[in-house]
This record gives C-alpha cells, sequence and structure tokens, in this order.
C-alpha cells in the first residue's frame, strides 16, 4: 500500500516537474537560424542569436587555402576521410631567397598543385586542425552552387599545372533564367 | 503593376495571411452571437414553417454549423500544435507559408487532397474502405450532443452522455478495422494495441462519467450544465471544486482516461512513430489519411468539450455566459493536451494497463462511492 501511494506521488511530482520545464522552454528564444531571404541579403548574417553577423562556432561552409601560407606538409590531405585534396610539392632550391609563412615557418616546398574537389567535401573540417600554418579555414560562405561539377574542383595553387580535359559528357544544360 | 517574383509571393501570402487571421477572429466575434443568430433564426423559421419542418431546419442548420467547425478547427489545431511543439523544442516551425507559418496546414491539406489514394493490393478493400469513415464519424457524430448554450444544442438527448461514451468508441472499432484490414504487421500492431487500449480505458472513463451523474441525477448533458450554475462568481458550483475536492481527482483522471482514447502521448501506442511505422495508418495516404487525422484532432477538441462540460461548467462562466466560454475552455484543455504529449514519453503497452487497472479503476471508484454517499447523506 505504501508502494502504491508513493507510486502515485512520484507520477504525480516528475509529470508536474516536467511539465514546468517545457512550459519555460515554450518562452526561450528559439536556436533556429532561419535561411536567409532572397529579397534580403544584406540580411544574411543577421539572426535572432548572432546579430553581429557570425555564424555559430561549429558551423562549416567552404573551405578557403591561404597558399602563401602553406608549408607543402600534405597533412591535410593525408586526414581527409573522402581524399578530396590534391597536393603537388617541388623541392626549393637552396638557392633560392627563403620563404617564411606567416607565423615564421620556412617554407621549404613549393605547392605547384593544390585542388580540393568541394563537390566530395564532406565538410568535416578534419582537415583544418592537423594544419601546422593554419592555412586551411572554413568560410562562412554557404551558398555555392554550380551547374558544372568541374566547377567544384578548386585549385589553390599559383603555379597550376596543366588542368585535365573536362570530361565531355558532363556539359550542362542551361539554366533557364528564374522569375518571370 | 510588375512585381518581382519573391515580392509577388511575398504579398500572395501577406494577403492570405491577413485573411485567415481575420477570418479566425471573424469566427470568434460569429461564436459570441450564435445565441442571438440561432435566436433569429428560429423565429424567422418557426413563422414560416410548421414545427416538424422547423425542428428539421434547425437540426440542418446545426449539423452544417458543426461540420465546419470540424473541418475546419483541426487546420488551426494542427497549427497550434507544430508551433507549441517547437517552442518547447526551441524551434521557431513553420514559419515560411504566411505569417508565422499560419497557412501551413491548407498548404497540406492541399496536398493531401492531390495525393494518389493508394490501397495496397492484399488489403481487405472493402474494410479498407470503410474504416477511415468509420473513424471520422465516431469522432464527429458525438458533437451532436455536445450543448453550446442555453437551448443551443443539435440534439437534446436525456441519454447524451450514454450516447457521447457509446459513439466514441466506434472510433476505435475504425482504428482497429484499418489495421486488420491493411494486411500489414506494423498496422495490425496498431489495431491490436488500439482495441486493448480502448477495452481498458472505456472503464475509468465511465466510472468518472457516473460520478458526475450521481451528482446530477440525469444523464442529459444540459441538465449537467445547469446544475452547475450560480454560485460565488459562477465559478463554485463548477463539479470541480465540489464533493470536498474529491472531483478534483476525478478531473484529473477523465483528463488522462481522454488522452488515451484519443491516442495522444502518452498513451499513443497505436499509432507509435517510433516502433510501428504509422501504426493503425500505415498504408493509408492522400484523403484517407488526412480522415483519420482530422478524426483524431476532433476527438482531442470533443474529449477537452466533455471535460469542460462535465468539471468547468460548460458553457456558463463567471462574466458572461455561451459558446465562446465553451470554446475557451475547450482551447484551453487542448492546450493542456498538447504541452503533455511534448512532455511526457510513451508508455510501454504493459505500463499502459498497469496504470488503467492497478491505479485509474480503482480511484475512480472511491470517487465515485464518495459522490453516492455524499448523495446519499446529502438528500
Ligand atoms: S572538410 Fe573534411 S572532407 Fe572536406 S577537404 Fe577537409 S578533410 Fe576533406
Ligand atoms: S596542412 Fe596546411 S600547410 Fe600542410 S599542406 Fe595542408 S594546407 Fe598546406
Amino acid at each position: 500500500m505504501k508502494n502504491y501511494l508513493s507510486n502515485i506521488w512520484v507520477t504525480a511530482k516528475t509529470v508536474t516537474i516536467g511539465m514546468i520545464i517545457t512550459f519555460k522552454h515554450l518562452f526561450t528564444r528559439s536556436v533556429t537560424q532561419q535561411y536567409t531571404s532572397e529579397e534580403l541579403p544584406e540580411e544574411r548574417w543577421k539572426s535572432s542569436i548572432v546579430p553581429d553577423g557570425v555564424l555559430q562556432d561549429r558551423s562549416r561552409m567552404r573551405l578557403h587555402v591561404k597558399i602563401e601560407d602553406c608549408i607543402g606538409c600534405k597533412q591535410c590531405e593525408k586526414v581527409c576521410p573522402v581524399d578530396c585534396i590534391t597536393i603537388t610539392t617541388e623541392k626549393r632550391e637552396k638557392t633560392e631567397a627563403p620563404l617564411f609563412a606567416a607565423d615564421g615557418t620556412a617554407i621549404k616546398q613549393k605547392v605547384v598543385q593544390f585542388d580540393i574537389d568541394m563537390s566530395l567535401c564532406c565538410y568535416c573540417q578534419l582537415c583544418v586542425y592537423p594544419c601546422p600554418t593554419e592555412c586551411i579555414v572554413m568560410t562562412p560562405e554557404f551558398e555555392f552552387a554550380e551547374t558544372l561539377k568541374s566547377n567544384f574542383l578548386y585549385r589553390f595553387a599559383k603555379e597550376k599545372p596543366a588542368p585535365p580535359e573536362p570530361p565531355k559528357e558532363e556539359v550542362a544544360e542551361p539554366v533557364a533564367a528564374g522569375g518571370s | 503593376m510588375a512585381l518581382k517574383r519573391p515580392a509577388l509571393e511575398a504579398t500572395i501570402s501577406n494577403a492570405l495571411s491577413a485573411l485567415v487571421v481575420g477570418g479566425a477572429a471573424g469566427a470568434v466575434v460569429v461564436i459570441a452571437l450564435i445565441p442571438m443568430i440561432a435566436g433569429l433564426i428560429r423565429d424567422g423559421l418557426a413563422a414560416r414553417l410548421t414545427p416538424t419542418m422547423t425542428s428539421v431546419a434547425s437540426i440542418a442548420i446545426g449539423v452544417g454549423a458543426t461540420v465546419f467547425l470540424i473541418t475546419q478547427l483541426p487546420i488551426f489545431l494542427i497549427w497550434l500544435e507544430r508551433k507549441i511543439a517547437a517552442h518547447i523544442q526551441d524551434r521557431l516551425g513553420p514559419m515560411r507559408v504566411g505569417w508565422h507559418g499560419v497557412l501551413q496546414s491548407f498548404a497540406d491539406g492541399l496536398k493531401l487532397l492531390f495525393k494518389e489514394d493508394i490501397i495496397v493490393d492484399g488489403a481487405d478493400k472493402f474494410l479498407f474502405k470503410l474504416a477511415p469513415f468509420l473513424t471520422i464519424m465516431g469522432a464527429f457524430a458525438a458533437f451532436a450532443v455536445l450543448p453550446w448554450g442555453e437551448g443551443l444544442v443539435i440534439s437534446n438527448l436525456n441519454i447524451g452522455l450514454l450516447y457521447a461514451i457509446a459513439i466514441t468508441s466506434l472510433g476505435a472499432i475504425g482504428i482497429l478495422m484499418a489495421g486488420w484490414a491493411s494486411n500489414n504487421k506494423y498496422a495490425l500492431y496498431g489495431g491490436m494495441r488500439s482495441a486493448a487500449q480502448m477495452v481498458s480505458y472505456e472503464i475509468p472513463t465511465a466510472i468518472v462519467i457516473l460520478s458526475v451523474v450521481v451528482q446530477v441525477g440525469s444523464l442529459n448533458l444540459s441538465d449537467v450544465i445547469a446544475a452547475q450554475q450560480g454560485g460565488v462568481g459562477g465559478v463554485t458550483n463548477w463539479f470541480i471544486f465540489r464533493l470536498y475536492g474529491l472531483n478534483v481527482i476525478g478531473f484529473i483522471l477523465f483528463f488522462i482516461c481522454g488522452l488515451a482514447e484519443t491516442n495522444r502521448n502518452p498513451f499513443d501506442i497505436p499509432e507509435a512513430e517510433s516502433e510501428l511505422v504509422a501504426g493503425f495508418h500505415t498504408e493509408y495516404s492522400g484523403m484517407r489519411f488526412a480522415f483519420f487525422f482530422l478524426a483524431e484532432y476532433g476527438a482531442m477538441f470533443f474529449v477537452a468539450a466533455l471535460t469542460a462540460v462535465l468539471f468547468l461548467g460548460g458553457w456558463s462562466g463567471p462574466f458572461f455566459s455561451g459558446p465562446l466560454v465553451l470554446f475557451v475552455k475547450t482551447l484551453a484543455l487542448v492546450f493542456v493536451q498538447m504541452w503533455l504529449r511534448w512532455t511526457l514519453p510513451r508508455l510501454r503497452v504493459d505500463q499502459l494497463m498497469a496504470l488503467c487497472w492497478k491505479y485509474l479503476i480503482p480511484i475512480s471508484f472511491v470517487v465515485l462511492i464518495a459522490a453516492a454517499i455524499d448523495g446519499v447523506v446529502g438528500s
């Protein structure tokens, strides 16, 4: 009998506590970030939570490589789970003038190819952490749809090797202009 | 005027939103004026028609108004539920279609209307088609005995409460039928669970209703409300404040049973999305699915209205009386139903049975016996 009554008491108590908690949440500010409206591009970064126009800490968007700082260590290439980074380096001659990255690390390799295939990238951000000179970063840019798949091959190296011929069958349909 | 497409869309959506919000405000005014309108119509009809024709015509008007209410109300309630759910979970919910998404349910309804009506090959075709109609009938026929005001009831049955208990059970038969006819294991599980739930929860519901009937001495819902009039501020005579506070327990029991009868959380085991796909309506699509949806919200509204009638004085209020009072009370109870849904997890089947047979039924008997003793001593 004691057990029976205590069951009822515990049920009533826990349900009441739960209801109080959910009622409080009914009036807390929502964490949703609304997708930006087409008419107001300048409002893009202004949302209820990040009024200063900065996206949330862990948002992961388009990659960018500050190629002047890259020392060609290929750590990002190794760590990428989908192997979408391709780096080719050439050893710099001793006779050339010494180069330094922004943080003072000596650049001993010449990066002749630094390609990221953004159509494969899964935005895991794993490449960002190991970079010793912090030159591969996530930018707040998230709208970068393309009509050609080959446009997703981002080439960051300044001295580009001859680009491979784009596959013939990937010629995109001309996209009809939106609106009327 | 040449508007760009987004601007045009925004204009249309704003106009429609304004229409809906204005319509809702208009509906409230109309509900407040119903007694006057009904009186005018009745007098007008009585002057032109024979008494039989008059009563037939008033019933037809009442049925029309109720059908309008219970087909339009779920659209609002679904939007409300999604908004409440979203805000309890710190989300925003529908925001895109109209002002804060008020038109979302219309858009969804339109979509369901256009969807293909799929009937699975292995199904029992006749029962499969019949089930949604039975369910929606069970939910909507119950409104016949709901009194909205002085003399404002479609059918003033003197066994109104008995009728309400009986006709709401019809919905469970529809669910069982849908589960069986779908020829799908998840649907069948859902149907079976629903049957088990119905058999269990009808009992405490009926006993709690009986405890009110003992205090009133009548099964007529209009009499139940008449017995709650007067008192301090027009409030203290409500049944929830009578019988030395024991009716509060009765009120809570009835509310819990109402949740179970309408398959709402935490008693939604017949649907149980995470276990049974969608339970009894797994195989349904298009309008037939929409019918189950409408029936759920219709039943929710009816159970809340019945709770308001039995324990909260129905259409009689502290300052003024009428349909609007009942409407507000009902919406408040519906809000609590939604609030509970997003608070509590689902019960397991055995927990559901234990709650009913070990707790609800004995406690409801205590309330009934107390009401009976009070009645005997008082007379
Ligand atoms: S974010 Fe992940 S998938 Fe994309 S390039 Fe970096 S490591 Fe590869
Ligand atoms: S980890 Fe950084 S420095 Fe090393 S190759 Fe990648 S981008 Fe260049």
